[in-house]
């Protein structure tokens, strides 16, 4: 408890946390902005949902490899993944919209190994990470330091979030998504084309995984085994902000991100993912529990 | 497949293990991992296969009768701190014959009952979970208890454990064997009388409509309950002997691995989820299919499983017993009464 004295000393450190995990928590959210679309529209929990954010920020440190700049790196990926999304769909996904969610749970923890294994044979299990060029601010006399990477990565998430919430609410695809979430079959008498609209889904989500991997490369680092706790963590937000308020999958992206950050100061870094997979079970219990007592049906 | 042709199969399928020393001596340990897998395979689908649970965290019962086994098996000669904190001790800390012996027949046994324990914890927390719930539950603990092993320096952190050396006079290789063998062998007859029993109508029951069941008036919590613990109880006995096999304990590739997590899901279904017979036919396929992979996919062949989960969970899903089931039914019907067989030909019936 050695750390939890420093805190309470030097509150400034505190601020440091705290920011750090306002960053990190804003990709947190933005992943699981993608798996709350996919699991409402096509009633699907991607597990591979991680995967994509690895993907992502491989493809980005592929551009910088080859000469590019690092901020290219976001649309890049963004496009690269929708494709890869929209193939997804195409050859796997499409056969177990409809069917039982457990296929569908181990049919895309089948395809996040294969992605892992892929990456890993590809570019080897080191943790590797993208240079962005842009500098530090230090502030309180250098008691914290803030990474401007980290900014603009906190408000490209925050942009990209409310872009695609513009889109579902205006956009006529976006309208359909939505009216296929609401009902798949009336929405389909209704002349909405829903296998189209799944596959936009899922390579939405895709896509806005991608552009994830891309800031978290620029701003943190990547390597192929990192992304069942990106999915679990994106599984965990939505659970708490449920599935349809933007506004309140932020907040608890957020949320995650600094008891994170605060978790690995106070247990130390080797604790941090324990942390997070205990809080995941913990938050499963707390809901389980209101659940009995207001006598709802468990399901 | 009528029952007492099913156990006539089983025992000659435990009787040739028996020769497995004299007919295959250089593949030894490769068949003690395959009883092992056959039991998790079994164990596993007890839950998700019979009961409906689709666990993703049975793993922890395998690391759990691992690490308990491992520290039963050191603490009896020595104190346990001291030699992981030498990493597994070379010279210094030397097991004798009777020490190896008293510390498997205790540790093993052990290994089991701790598994099965925190079963029953676990299923006081999760067991009222449904569904995917109930299945990212379980996955969220199987990848903390693999964190939390990993850094707690008792059992050696993230450097790992390592099981007892065996003594150079003891032949080691066939002794795991023969546990292996008997561990399967109490596994194969125990499920195989459990299933022949009414206890497997009333988990399916819970697995078909749980609400109806229990509005039934059947004991669901209490019968999910039992289900997971006997489940635990065979993976956690399965998990101590195999840490003796691997002989390194590492917390997240081998006792928390989420790869054979995976597998054992996949044994399962690949031979036919809900039956008997499913699960001890996918681990023998599967355990060729992931050989001829390891032999001539080097470097790809967890890539070729990753893409082999994906096809057989999309294209496969009833598994291999399914499939001949659907293909030739008479099989599986008997003409006496009331026995698994009509029960599951009445369910089908209703499906359809």
């Amino acid at each position: 408890m050695q750390n939890l004295q420093l805190l309470l000393q030097a509150p400034v450190f505190n601020v440091q946390l705290l920011l750090d995990g306002m960053f990190i928590g804003a990709i947190f959210a933005l992943a699981a902005i993608g798996m709350a679309l996919v699991w409402g529209v096509m009633n699907i929990i991607n597990v591979a949902q991680g995967e994509f954010v690895m993907l992502g920020g491989f493809v980005t440190l592929m551009l910088v490899e080859a000469g590019f700049h690092p901020l290219l790196g976001i649309p890049a990926a963004a496009v690269v993944l929708f494709v890869l999304g929209w193939a997804l769909y195409r050859a796997v996904i499409w056969r177990i919209v409809d069917g039982d969610m457990f296929i569908s749970l181990l049919a895309t923890f089948g395809i996040s190994i294969m992605m892992q294994q892929l990456m890993n044979e590809i570019f080897g299990a080191d943790v590797r990470t993208v240079e962005s060029g842009l500098g530090v601010w230090f502030l309180f006399d250098g008691m914290v330091t803030v990474t401007q990477v980290k900014v603009a990565a906190f408000f490209l998430s925050i942009v990209i979030g409310l872009l695609l919430w513009l889109f579902l609410k205006n956009a006529r695809l976006g309208q359909a998504i939505r009216a296929t979430a609401q009902n798949a079959r009336a929405a389909r008498i209704l002349g909405v084309d829903t296998d189209r609209v799944y596959a936009v889904t899922y390579a939405i989500n895709a896509a806005l995984c991608g552009a994830a991997g891309a800031l978290v490369v620029m701003a943190w680092s990547i390597h192929p085994y990192m992304g069942l706790p990106y999915t679990l963590r994106s599984f965990m937000i939505v659970i708490v902000a449920g599935l349809g308020n933007l506004a309140s999958v932020i907040a608890a992206g957020l949320g995650l991100g600094m008891a994170e950050q605060y978790a690995g100061f106070l247990l130390g870094a080797e604790f941090q993912l324990a942390f997070v997979f205990l809080l995941l079970v913990a938050v499963l219990v707390g809901r389980q529990i209101t659940l009995a007592r207001k006598r709802q049906y468990l399901k | 497949m009528r029952n007492r042709s099913s156990l006539i199969v089983l025992f000659l399928l435990i009787a040739a293990g028996l020769a497995g020393p004299w007919v295959a001596p250089a593949h030894l340990s490769q068949f003690s991992q395959l009883w092992l897998f056959m039991v998790l395979a079994l164990s596993w689908d007890l839950m998700g296969g019979q009961t409906g649970y689709n666990s993703f965290g049975n793993i922890v019962f395998f690391g759990i009768g691992m690490y308990a086994s491992a520290i039963v098996q050191v603490g009896l000669v020595y104190p346990v701190a001291e030699y992981t904190a030498a990493k597994g001790g070379g010279t210094e800390f030397v097991f004798s014959a009777e020490q190896l012996h008293a510390g498997l027949a205790l540790g093993i046994p052990f290994g089991g009952l701790m598994a099965m324990l925190a079963a029953i914890v676990f299923g006081a927390l999760l067991l009222g979970m449904r569904g995917h719930y109930f299945a990212i539950a379980t996955l969220g603990l199987a990848v903390a208890a693999g964190e939390l092993a990993a850094g707690w320096n008792y059992i050696g952190a993230g450097s790992g454990m390592v099981a007892p050396t065996p003594p150079d006079t003891v032949d080691s290789v066939r002794l795991i064997y023969f546990l292996s063998w008997g561990v399967a062998a109490v596994a194969l007859l125990f499920y195989h009388w459990l299933l022949s029993t009414r206890f497997r109508m009333a988990i399916n029951a819970i697995r078909d409509d749980e609400d109806k069941a229990e509005a039934l008036g059947h004991f669901t919590v209490r019968n999910k309950m039992t289900a997971w613990a006997i489940s635990a109880f065979f993976t956690g006995l399965a998990g101590a002997v195999y840490g003796n096999l691997s002989r390194f304990i590492d917390p997240i590739d081998i006792a928390f691995s989420p790869e054979i997590g995976v597998w054992m899901i996949l044994m399962a279904i690949l031979g036919g989820k809900g039956t008997f017979w499913g699960p001890v036919i996918g681990t023998i396929v599967f355990f060729v299919a992931k050989e001829l992979f390891w032999t001539y996919l080097l470097g790809w062949q967890r890539v070729a499983l990753g893409a082999l989960i994906v096809i057989i969970v999309v294209f496969f899903p009833e598994g291999i017993v399914g499939w001949v089931k659907s293909r030739w039914p008479r099989l599986f019907t008997s003409p006496g009464k009331g026995d698994a067989g009509e029960a599951e030909r009445d369910r089908e019936a209703a499906h359809a």
